[in-house]
């Protein structure tokens, strides 16, 4: 136990004092404090930016690999990446075609829309039941049926090359780290940083070493999208009970087989987790990848909301999250499907291959029948449904006869939450908050942790981030609150009742991959621009692990310790306070951190309803293509997310012991 | 889409596009896709599909690209993007100069559009704060403009950060009793006074043209003293003789940029897209019947094609 000499309690005492002190501070530290303790003098800071800006500039123009340069090798692995892509778009887009340009010409059409929806549906049917195979059909149809058809083949095709290299390289990373110890703690930082480090802020650099369009796209996406299924294979991995792989090593296993044979198959579930979240991350890239030339969904939403046509950015912005259901389930399925299968006796071959029949078939048929049928190749415009402008006249309705009710809700959290909150952050002296901060280290893990947290917000300091980041910290601080509050309840209810559980399932998807353009632009409708809007932003995007992690924790807590409770004549509302919460204390702990990184994600986005943020600060930095001022940025966003996952995962790890969980 | 349709588009159109080749032009440089850059607001991809559309006339072969209007230039500069048809003074100059300073990408001059923004509020203003739209009326009306958070001064909401503009200079050289809010986007921008305007609640934000909003909402840009270079430059010009900024914003054009290797391998496009010229008043137009009207672009483009081909025939000789 880390608090040998001081007690728990003690601590308490300790914060407390803190806490007042730091009030104290806020109110009359400006008259006694000097100057530079309150803002950083600009002349301490160090020039980092440029120097990042001169690597960038020597990496992109001059940097060589002996025989080419390195721009000409990644533009090399863009090429490479580009034949999957294209012949996927081929398939399911454009067709086969012959030349470039507008010179193209069509040599064959794409597979048709009956095809594909007709394909899916038997992969559904095969891999669970008739149920499956309606929902995935009917998402698919929906997308015919809203006139999303195109564009969403666009952004399914590169979803479907996307999501295996992620998959691989993640699978391959997260191998190589399970052997060798050492490379684990190697790129255990990258992966933070690939993950916290907003797309905007290297956007640029991309660009120019892998060229313009879907490719770059492809390469922000994987970037972003692999680190969980590195971290989920390494976990995956370890977690195989070792007596199996005792048990392969008698059996005379070689490393290979021993890997493949039976540390993957006995981990696949595990994997197939990690699986999921690279889907659902791509589709969460599709806005962003969007602006850099990858077209379909995405662009349609943007082009929308520009023009305020809120019915049409929900249309397209749903089309993203029925594909993510789509394949999220699909992928689920097969996953639970392929366990199934091994305890039972393998099918026949040709069992099989009924299927691989099967498909082929529907595919041939509706292939051929599309060149004679129209109604086959391409859904009729004229049956294309639309919300047309009820959406618009909704949100009209709510702003003309309920805006008096929301302003005065949002005037009220506004004058005497956020901007107290606001100012009490900014006005307190750097050097206290470091201080504290420290002191949490050391309480929490002592040396390591106290360094790891003092050397982070000594960067943020250092490079001229201190007030920004301090902004970013109330920003998502208090929206980290507001989706606790809601979440943990939520996911409580979720966790007791099925029906709840289903219904909050469907709720965490499409906020997970709704994009949030699609509700921001509502929101300043009724709340006008500022940090409340970016603040209701952050909440619906980043409530979902809250929800999520909670029910998990409350339905893993162990059926002996309820029942003993019951036992012990332990009422419901005791059941939860006494054994469910604290129980699952571990869980929640975890979703809270997931919940503070998907709102740091979010900063870039709230950027674009007028934040002051680090997230401004990049979005600023893309706009004058200044590489190393969006890095600085970006790495502070970062160093604030590693600050604050290592704090909480530290202290989840004491309550574990505490409880002995593990 | 149609297969039969398609069919016979691709032949009706493998055969018009040789016709004009033989008639046009014998053979243009390179059949290499030119690549032009769609952005996400209509006024952009009217233009560009126009140019597009007459490049094509002109035998070309062309390609359209989605970009990020700021994150294109990393595409023009390296060569896998050809030309971007409009990057405004007031918002792209910083990353235009930045870009042509490399001597990778070249300004090939004005479109013909003027760009314009500046103060703007909706008509319904007027009533309540009598002396609009000169600027010194907006002394005396912050309590009209004022918001809870805001108050006792007024609000007005400017554009994105990254456009410049010096609204916070402009708010302190005059004296005005405002708050400058800073929007995002312009999405951000207009479904604020999308919102106000169907309240009828008081607004006064930045507004540019060439755009819908100024068609859709009736309103008035508000006068200040007129630009001139000294007024930004000089502090002691104006009426405060003490900052500079004491004055309305410069219009500026709208100008057409492309990767310098566009003159060396398609010489005769390099002309044709110097010459392109649309006015201020018939993109305004094409863009509410796009926006406001519901029509499909595509339509319109062809519409302009037909009425006007007196014009890009003389661009293309």
């Amino acid at each position: 136990m880390p608090n040998h000499w001081l007690h728990r309690g003690h601590w308490k005492y300790f914060w407390f004092c803190a806490l007042l002190i730091s009030l104290y501070l806020n109110l009359y530290g400006r008259q006694w404090l000097p100057r530079w303790s309150l803002k950083f003098p600009r002349q301490w800071e160090l020039p980092l930016r440029h120097e990042i800006s001169t690597f960038m500039n020597w990496l992109v123009e001059d940097a060589s690999l002996g025989f080419f340069s390195f721009r000409e090798f990644t533009r090399g692995i863009a090429w490479l990446l580009d034949i999957p892509l294209q012949i996927a778009r081929s398939i399911f887009s454009t067709g086969l075609m012959k030349g470039v340009g507008s010179d193209a010409v069509q040599l064959l059409p794409p597979l048709p829309w009956l095809g594909v929806i007709a394909v899916v549906a038997a992969i559904g049917y095969c891999a669970k039941d008739f149920k499956l195979a309606l929902l995935v059909a009917g998402c698919f149809a929906y997308l015919a049926v809203f006139g999303q058809w195109q564009s969403a083949m666009d952004t399914l095709a590169s979803i479907l090359i996307t999501v295996p290299i992620g998959v691989a390289g993640g699978l391959l990373l997260g191998i190589i780290s399970y052997r060798h110890h050492w490379l684990e703690k190697l790129i255990s930082p990258f992966l933070d940083l690939m993950q916290t480090i907003p797309i905007f802020a290297y956007l640029v650099p991309i660009l120019f070493l892998f060229g313009f369009g879907p490719v770059a796209a492809m390469v922000g996406t994987i970037i972003y999208a692999m680190p969980p299924m590195v971290r989920i294979t390494l976990h995956a991995l370890q977690s195989v009970p070792p007596e199996l792989v005792e048990f392969g090593r008698m059996a005379g296993c070689v490393p290979r087989q021993l890997l493949w044979k039976v540390l993957i198959p006995s981990a696949r579930p595990g994997l197939m987790i990690g699986v999921n979240q690279v889907i659902m991350l791509s589709l969460n890239m599709v806005i962003i990848a969007s602006m850099i030339g990858a077209g379909g969904l995405g662009y349609d939403v943007l082009t929308s909301l520009r023009r305020l046509d809120i019915g049409a950015g929900l249309e397209s912005g749903l089309a993203i999250v029925v594909l993510a259901v789509a394949l999220d389930r699909l992928s689920q399925a097969l996953a639970v499907k392929t366990q199934v299968t091994r305890l039972k006796k393998a099918p026949s071959f040709v069992a099989r291959h009924a299927w691989l029949l099967g498909t082929t078939l529907i595919i041939t048929v509706t292939y051929l029948l599309g060149f004679f049928i129209p109604l086959v190749q391409s859904y009729p415009e004229s049956l294309q449904l639309t919300t047309g402008s009820s959406l618009s006249e909704a949100v009209k309705w709510l702003n003309i006869n309920m805006f008096d009710y929301f302003e005065a809700v949002k005037s009220a959290l506004l004058l005497n939450v956020l901007i107290p909150l606001k100012r009490f952050l900014i006005s307190l002296p750097w050097g206290w908050v470091i201080g504290l901060l420290a002191i949490l280290g050391w309480q929490l893990g002592r040396w390591k942790l106290c360094l790891l947290v003092v050397g982070l917000a000594l960067f943020i300091l250092l490079t001229g981030q201190w007030q920004k980041a301090m902004i970013t910290v109330y920003l998502c601080g208090i929206s980290v609150v507001i989706a606790a509050l809601i979440g943990i309840p939520l996911g409580i209810v979720s966790a007791t009742s099925e029906r709840a559980w289903r219904i909050s399932q469907i709720i965490i998807d499409t906020l997970q991959t709704l994009p949030s353009f699609v509700y921001l632009i509502p929101v300043v409708m009724l709340f006008r621009v500022g940090d409340f809007s970016a603040m209701i932003a952050v909440v619906l995007y980043a409530i979902t692990p809250a929800i999520r992690y909670t029910a998990h924790g409350i339905r893993s807590v162990d059926a002996q310790l309820i029942e003993a409770g019951i036992v012990s004549g332990c009422t419901k509302s005791q059941l939860l306070w006494k054994i469910r919460l604290p129980m699952a204390m571990p869980d929640i702990l975890l979703g809270i951190n997931q919940t503070i990184m998907l709102a740091l994600s979010m900063l870039v986005i709230t950027a674009l309803v007028g934040t002051r943020d680090l997230g401004q600060e990049v979005y600023i930095a893309l706009t004058r293509a200044d590489t190393g001022q969006g890095m600085i940025a970006g790495l502070s966003i970062a160093a604030i997310a590693i600050i604050a996952d290592r704090l909480i995962a530290t202290s989840a790890k004491h309550t574990r012991q505490r409880l002995g969980l593990n | 889409m149609n297969k039969l349709n398609s069919w016979k588009n691709t032949l009706l159109m493998l055969g018009l596009s040789l016709a004009c080749a033989a008639t046009v032009q014998a053979a243009v440089e390179s059949k290499d896709p030119i690549k032009l850059t769609l952005h996400d607001w209509t006024g952009q991809l009217i233009s560009t599909q126009i140019m597009g559309e007459v490049l094509k006339k002109a035998g070309y072969n062309i390609q359209y690209v989605q970009a990020d209007y700021i994150a294109q230039f990393a595409g023009l500069k390296t060569g896998d993007l050809h030309v971007a048809m409009e990057i405004w003074e007031t918002t792209g100059r910083e990353a235009m100069d930045e870009a042509t300073a490399t001597g990778k990408v070249e300004n090939l001059g004005e479109s013909g559009m003027l760009a314009t923004e500046e103060w703007w509020y909706p008509d319904y203003m007027n009533d309540l704060c009598p002396g609009l739209p000169d600027w010194k009326a907006l002394k005396n009306c912050a309590k009209q403009f004022s918001t809870p958070e805001t108050a006792p001064m007024g609000r007005y909401l400017g554009a994105p950060v990254t456009w410049g503009g010096f609204d916070d200079e402009r708010v302190e050289a005059l004296d005005l009793p405002f708050e400058v809010v800073h929007a995002g986007t312009d999405a951000a921008l207009f479904a604020e006074l999308e919102s106000a305007y169907q309240r009828k609640a008081p607004v006064l934000l930045w507004v540019y043209a060439p755009h819908w909003a100024p068609i859709k909402y009736k309103g008035e840009w508000v006068k200040f003293p007129d630009y001139n270079q000294e007024c930004y430059s000089d502090p002691s010009w104006g009426l405060n003789p003490d900052m500079a900024y004491d004055c309305g914003k410069p219009t500026g054009p709208i100008w057409k940029v492309s990767w310098s290797g566009l003159k060396d391998k398609w010489p005769g496009a390099h002309k044709i897209i110097r010459a392109f010229k649309v006015d201020n008043a018939e993109m305004g137009a094409m863009i509410s019947n796009v926006d406001l009207e519901g029509e499909k672009l595509e339509k319109i483009v062809s519409a302009w094609m037909n009425t006007n081909s007196a014009r890009w025939q003389q661009w293309i000789k």
